[in-house]
């Protein structure tokens, strides 16, 4: 590389291929059953089956990596709904 | 009450989704709370041109069907915290787009956001004819080309028909956005000029969009053009087509038009 490719922006098509790729092996690999979204409703029945959800209180967060996906599941449970089932 | 705008064009390809982004940051970085929200069920863009595609967890017919609230299908952009994104659905079909629910989630969205900017998919079918029902204004994306012209004239007629402003006898509010425009070919003669289309389509001009490389470097990187390069010419002529949607008066300049030296010092119509 010359002293001149310092100041040349960086390359944004090596960008682009990355993020394609990720998302298309994550569409192809839910094409069938989108397996997070399954995880997210039978996680919030189970909870749902203990406590009554405010579904205001839930907060839902995704992050489809290369190599796996986060899924970030935040309910805030009530004190009374705790003593309750203690 | 948040303005409703929809981005539409008949023809696809011509730049919806680019200037929905590229005008929803712009509005955004003004500090105004913006939400662009993508109607085109099945085929989504959006979500990747705004670099969102990877946090998708609901979208609009979630939203419509009563699977999700309104509030968790919001995806706040990483960069500015007042811009939001509405995904569209990928996997369903759009016959799932009710007139109700279309209608009563930009009711929603009016109440929180001051722009609600509505990527319409291209087409003259129900996505589009969704998209564009409860606009207050729109944006027609036009392209200096023979077919584009021809569908946003088709679309113009649609926008005067087909919504709810139409319906009650009021006046659509329509404003053309020209883009991928070369200021040399069409000096040169190769290229239907910025007079020739407002002639034809006779809707005011919002914008001339040059075309440039820095619109797909910015697509490539998942970041608006307003944002990727907020200097570049497609970023300026967005960020005054910005603020003109915001009612100010500008003059519109030609992007990347060469002007002799009288031109310039006695302005565009001087001689």
């Amino acid at each position: 590389m010359s002293i001149f490719g310092l100041f040349r922006k960086q390359q944004s098509a090596p960008m682009a291929r990355e993020r394609l790729q990720v998302l298309l092996a994550h569409e192809r690999a839910s094409a069938s059953t989108d397996l997070v979204a399954v995880l997210r409703e039978e996680i919030l029945a189970v909870i749902a089956r203990h406590v009554e959800i405010d579904s205001d209180k839930v907060h839902i967060k995704i992050d489809r990596d290369e190599n796996v996906s986060i899924l970030e599941i935040d309910v805030e449970i009530p004190l009374a709904a705790t003593a309750q089932a203690a | 009450m948040g303005k409703v705008i929809v981005v539409t064009s008949g023809k696809g390809g011509v730049g919806k989704t680019t200037s929905t982004a590229a005008l929803g940051a712009a509005l955004a970085q003004r500090n105004e709370r913006v939400v662009v929200v993508d109607f085109d069920v099945g085929l989504r863009n959006l979500d990747l041109v705004m670099g969102a595609e990877r946090r998708v967890v609901y979208d609009l017919i979630n939203v419509i069907q009563g699977e999700a609230k309104l509030s968790q299908a919001l995806i706040r952009d990483k960069r500015l915290e007042t811009l939001f994104l509405l995904p569209a659905s990928q996997t369903r079909d759009k016959n799932n787009l009710t007139a109700e629910g279309v209608e009563r989630v930009i009711t929603e969205l009016k109440r929180v956001f001051d722009w609600v900017i509505c990527d319409s998919p291209a087409g003259i079918e129900s996505g589009a004819t969704h998209a564009m029902r409860h606009a207050d204004v729109a944006v027609v994306v036009t392209n200096p080309e023979v077919s584009s012209v021809r569908d946003s004239d088709r679309i113009i007629g649609l926008l005067d028909a087909k919504t709810v402003k139409a319906e009650r006898g009021e006046r659509m509010e329509k404003h053309l956005l020209l883009t991928r425009y070369d200021a040399s070919r069409a000096e040169r003669g190769d290229m239907l000029k910025v007079d020739d289309v407002l002639e034809i389509l006779s809707i005011p001009l919002l914008g001339i969009i040059p075309e440039s490389m820095d619109v797909l470097r910015a697509s490539n990187l998942g970041s608006p053009v307003t944002l990727a390069d907020a200097r570049s010419a497609p970023a300026m002529a967005y960020f005054d087509a910005a603020r003109r949607l915001a009612g100010e008066a500008l003059p519109i300049t030609i992007p990347g038009e060469k002007r002799g030296i009288f031109d310039k010092i006695f302005g565009r119509k001087a001689a």
